[in-house]
């Protein structure tokens, strides 16, 4: 292997970071060159993600593919260890392509209070370390990067927020460190119950699965672990962050929260939660389940009662990692790949509805539902048609990404893992709920449309000048508007790079 | 017994008396310039750190073996003469700007630094006494610098009050000790309570323990001997402050471990558990009084007394297993190390500070982000460290005592989420402080004017601190770190 592929991966995750430190040095007042730059970095290091994406070998047994696995800090024994497989290539290459979009999204708007440096070098420190969490595969390698989004996050809400920004911020930082920090706890103990000790992803789970560890040790292990996930996915009961993090975020934060950050959680669970600690899993699945279920039902009826539309989305968020969640209960091929689907496909979308959303704001000022009034289709038809376009996607139109993975998540808990035999018929009344929840979310979004989109323009605006959508704006839109469309129409584009990985790590749940 | 005085040895020692005493002579000599005192004072200090620096990979013993010079005595030696380094900078224009007296002033921070410097050397009761006696001492008298101010009185009466009750008790638990083992000897005692006493002395054995541990406790501000911290730090002059933070501390923490890893391990059934109650007392009550603070320095005081609370964990850790132990000191050293840098670093920047308001509200940071930039950085950067969140320094330090703890299992693993738990709160107050500098509008308009050398040493901790987060084999590098386990 030559030393271009090995490291490559590393030279796109840490380019953000050195773009980062670029920008933080360059003179106070240049404001079009930092955003430059802010384009330029994150464009270098999509063409690499999109480079290493195309030279991917699809058909390879291998597990690892780019790997790089290097001393780091011999005295506790992590490595410098990552690589990428089928599951964490689509997520990793997302998180370039929305940075990039984001980045370009910026070049005609920086929120109040200005600040465009900071505000850019903290969204590409926070890009490295999302990219740098798909790729880890040590665990202390896994919590650095993992945290590493935390303080440019709790930055871009705290400074760029809305009028409760402050509020918002904290919770979220304490929320996910709260979290994290259990997880970080299991982690260790994994450390010190394993033989030889190893923090090494790859090696833990081969130890996992040989049965290395106590049934007991995996309860508790599993229960330490998950809740640090559960807090980032957001799972019912613990997402009350995400609605106040998603509402005062600027816009480029809400995207990159709900398109790349809440992924990492239900990453986590594929790659470290599932195939180290499968014993642990099986117990907990069904639990696992019924919160995916009651956060279905739940966010749906939540969106209803929603008047602000940045928060009826946030919510709406909540519901879509519910399908995610449920997915991956029941440790099926079919539901990881469903839980892939729905995180990349709820990346697009709800991005993309949040840009929707942010340059409503930027025209109205407003995100109360009843202050817009209606009349956005005859207002500015082409964000009014751009943004129901992505709202039906959201509610699951066979033909459009949202659609796949909440089928196939609902599929597969028709049919859960062979381990789980006994609880088929919990699974399957998770499935009439989640059937349930999906009337609800199209009955919310269609309901949201109608106050939004349709009707007549209110009086307060109909002597109002607003611009329709800009050309920045289409040129951010188009590629996640597209990407929609194609993985609606081929899902076998994202299936085909993930169904390999996932068949040989759930191999284990086949009972 | 050898009585020929290894001079090498004492090197370091003898440059830094021999600098406290030029200070002394210098300053009576001149009068308008007493300034003079501190670059003399640095020129003594850097000499000595030579002076160490030779001394690396040695293993001396003088005085008839309590004064030891091995791996464990140079790192902290080299770790105190850094610090004192960074005390005299952040002095200079604190002092000289405040028109008090520099000469006496410099004469006894140095006659401190020499007791934290004999402190990691001092392998025998009465030689620790003296140590601790040395930084104690001149200290009270420091805190109360700022004569013309009735709190910096209260600071320094309010230290030497409950400081001589805890020597009290020191001092007559070191008298038992003498009593029952014969010795003052560390590693003599250790032989002798190794070697069973009678159950009468047995008793009286562990009631010295718990003595000198009180002594030690006062030392390094563990609850219920905390009392005096908030107090003083906020009375006492800012770069004061800083020296009891960190150098005083440490010394504290660097005789509690050559006590309790080399004279007493093989009691640790009987103390462990007394450390297990301290540490968890200490970082609860300390982090949840700080959640409460709006005054900076009394905010960092209660953060340095959670975090003494940390610090203590690895003692409850200790078993009859010297692999083991060996792990649980380097994590108690790597913390310390890794503490005081922070802590360091944070005070400098409240140094810069407080050359505007003597107060020293939260709300003073207020907007710092626009006025200096650097400093805003700086300061965020240790406010996030001292929360423990990496990719920081101080991250390491507690990953390195969670490791040790989760290794013991039993008692390890609840100390561990106790400490978590309390990680998580910090970070409520350790972040009010970057929330001020950067969410809120600036208070003044004039621009922040901080000292060339204040601004240098922040900007250098801070780039030690983010260089150990993203690195943190640079610490581990340090073989001391446990050499005084299981000689």
């Amino acid at each position: 292997m030559n030393a271009w592929e090995e490291s490559a991966i590393s030279i796109a995750t840490f380019l953000p970071l050195l773009g980062a430190l670029v920008i933080a040095l360059v003179p106070r007042g240049k404001d079009r060159l930092v955003r430059g730059l802010g384009i330029v970095f994150t464009a270098a290091a999509m063409v690499i993600a999109i480079a290493l994406a195309i030279g991917f070998d699809y058909g390879s047994g291998a597990p690892l593919q780019f790997e790089l696995n290097t001393a780091w800090i011999p005295v506790i024994d992590a490595r410098y260890h990552v690589g990428i497989d089928g599951i964490s290539l689509p997520l990793w290459v997302l998180t370039f392509i929305l940075s990039f979009l984001c980045a370009i999204y910026t070049w005609r708007y920086v929120p109040s209070p200005g600040k465009t440096k900071a505000f850019l070098a903290l969204m590409l420190m926070l890009e490295t370390g999302m990219a740098g969490t798909f790729i880890a595969f040590d665990l202390i390698l896994f919590f650095i990067f993992w945290e590493l989004v935390l303080v440019p996050m709790y930055f871009l809400i705290g400074i760029w927020g809305s009028e409760n920004r402050e509020y918002a911020a904290i919770k979220f930082f304490l929320y996910t460190l709260f979290g994290s920090i259990f997880m970080l706890l299991g982690f260790l103990a994994m450390y010190f119950r394993s033989a030889p000790h190893t923090f090494d992803i790859l090696e833990l789970q081969a130890y996992g699965a040989g049965g290395g560890f106590s049934r007991t040790f995996q309860l508790v292990a599993f229960g330490a672990v998950a809740l640090g996930f559960a807090v980032k996915v957001p799972m019912w009961p613990f997402h009350t962050w995400l609605p106040d993090a998603h509402t005062e975020a600027p816009t480029i934060g809400s995207v990159l929260l709900a398109g790349i950050m809440l992924k990492m959680g239900t990453y986590g669970f594929v790659r470290v939660a599932l195939p180290i600690l499968p014993e642990g899993a099986q117990a907990y699945a069904p639990w696992i389940g019924l919160l995916a279920a009651i956060a279905i039902v739940y966010a749906a009826l939540a969106c209803l009662a929603q008047k602000d539309l940045k928060r009826l989305i946030a919510f709406s968020s909540v519901g879509h990692m519910g399908f995610v969640m449920l997915g991956i209960a029941t440790l099926t091929p079919i539901g990881i790949n469903a839980a892939i689907f729905g995180m990349v496909a709820h990346g697009l979308i709800t991005g993309m509805l949040f840009f929707c959303v942010g340059s409503v704001y930027d025209r109205y000022h407003t995100r109360q539902i009843a202050e817009i009034g209606g009349g956005l289709m005859q207002k500015l038809p082409y964000l009014g048609g751009v943004f129901a376009f992505v709202s039906i996607a959201s509610l699951g139109l066979p033909g459009l990404a949202g659609f796949w993975g909440e089928v196939m998540a609902l599929l597969s808990s028709y049919n859960p893992a062979g381990v789980l035999s006994d609880q088929v018929g919990l699974f399957r009344v998770f499935m009439v709920a989640g059937g349930i929840g999906t009337i609800l979310t199209a009955g919310y979004f269609l309901w949201m449309l109608q106050r939004v989109n349709m009707g007549t323009v209110p009086d307060r605006w109909r002597e109002t000048a607003l611009p329709d959508i800009v050309a920045v704006e289409w040129i951010s839109w188009v590629p996640l508007l597209v990407a929609i469309v194609a993985l609606g129409v081929f899902p076998r584009l994202l299936l085909g790079v993930t169904d390999g990985a996932v068949e040989s790590l759930m191999r284990l749940f086949a009972g | 017994m050898n009585q020929a005085i290894d001079y090498h040895a004492i090197l370091p020692e003898l440059i830094l008396s021999g600098t406290i005493a030029l200070v002394l002579v210098v300053d009576a000599g001149v009068k308008k310039r007493s300034w003079i005192a501190m670059p003399i004072g640095l020129a003594g200090v850097v000499a000595a750190l030579v002076a160490t620096l030779t001394l690396v990979g040695e293993d001396r013993s003088t005085f008839g073996g309590s004064f030891v010079v091995d791996d464990f005595a140079v790192m902290f030696k080299v770790f105190f003469l850094s610090v004192a380094i960074v005390v005299l900078a952040i002095s200079f224009r604190y002092f000289r700007d405040g028109r008090v007296y520099q000469g006496e002033y410099y004469f006894l921070l140095l006659t401190s630094f020499l007791g934290c410097l004999m402190m990691p050397s001092s392998r025998d009761l009465l030689v620790l006494f003296i140590s601790l006696e040395l930084v104690s001492a001149p200290g009270f008298l420091i805190a109360a610098f700022r004569k013309t101010d009735v709190r910096s009185n209260e600071a320094g009466l309010k230290f030497f009050l409950i400081g001589v009750l805890s020597t009290a008790v020191m001092l007559y638990g070191m008298s038992l000790m003498y009593g029952v083992t014969g010795q003052t000897n560390l590693s003599e005692i250790a032989t002798a309570l190794a070697g069973g006493l009678d159950p009468g002395k047995e008793t009286l054995s562990l009631a010295a323990i718990l003595f000198i541990a009180v002594g030690f406790g006062f030392k390094v501000s563990a609850v219920p001997f905390q009392f005096w911290a908030p107090d003083t730090y906020e009375g006492a002059p800012v770069p004061v402050a800083a020296f009891l933070a960190t150098a005083s501390k440490a010394a504290g923490f660097a005789g509690l471990l050559q006590l309790m890893f080399v004279a007493f391990p093989a009691q640790f059934e009987f103390w462990t558990p007394i450390f297990a109650v301290l540490s968890i007392f200490t970082m609860t009550i300390g982090n949840f009084v700080a959640l409460q603070q709006r005054q900076t320095v009394r905010l960092l005081a209660y953060s340095s007394i959670a975090q003494a609370g940390y610090m203590l964990l690895p003692f409850a850790l200790v078993t009859a297993d010297q692999a083991a132990n060996r792990e649980v000191f380097a994590a108690a050293t790597t913390y310390i190390l890794i503490y005081a840098v922070m802590t360091l670093g944070a005070f400098t920047v409240v140094t810069a500070l407080s050359r505007e308001s003597r107060a020293l509200p939260i709300s003073d940071f207020d907007g710092l982000a626009k006025r200096a930039p650097l400093m805003a950085v700086a300061m965020t950067v240790f406010m996030v460290s001292l929360a423990g969140i990496p990719p920081m320094a101080g991250f390491w330090a507690k990953l390195f005592v969670f490791r040790v703890a989760i290794e013991r299992g039993g008692i390890g693993v609840a100390l561990a989420v106790i400490m978590l738990v309390n990680s998580v709160v910090s970070i409520v107050y350790y972040l009010a402080i970057p929330r001020a500098m950067i969410f809120q509008p600036p208070r003044r308009e004039r621009p922040f004017a901080s000292p060339a050398l204040v601004t240098g040493v922040a900007f250098v901790a801070m780039v030690a601190v983010v260089a150990v987060g993203i690195y943190p084999e640079l610490l581990a590098h340090f073989p001391p770190l446990s050499t005084l386990v299981g000689r």
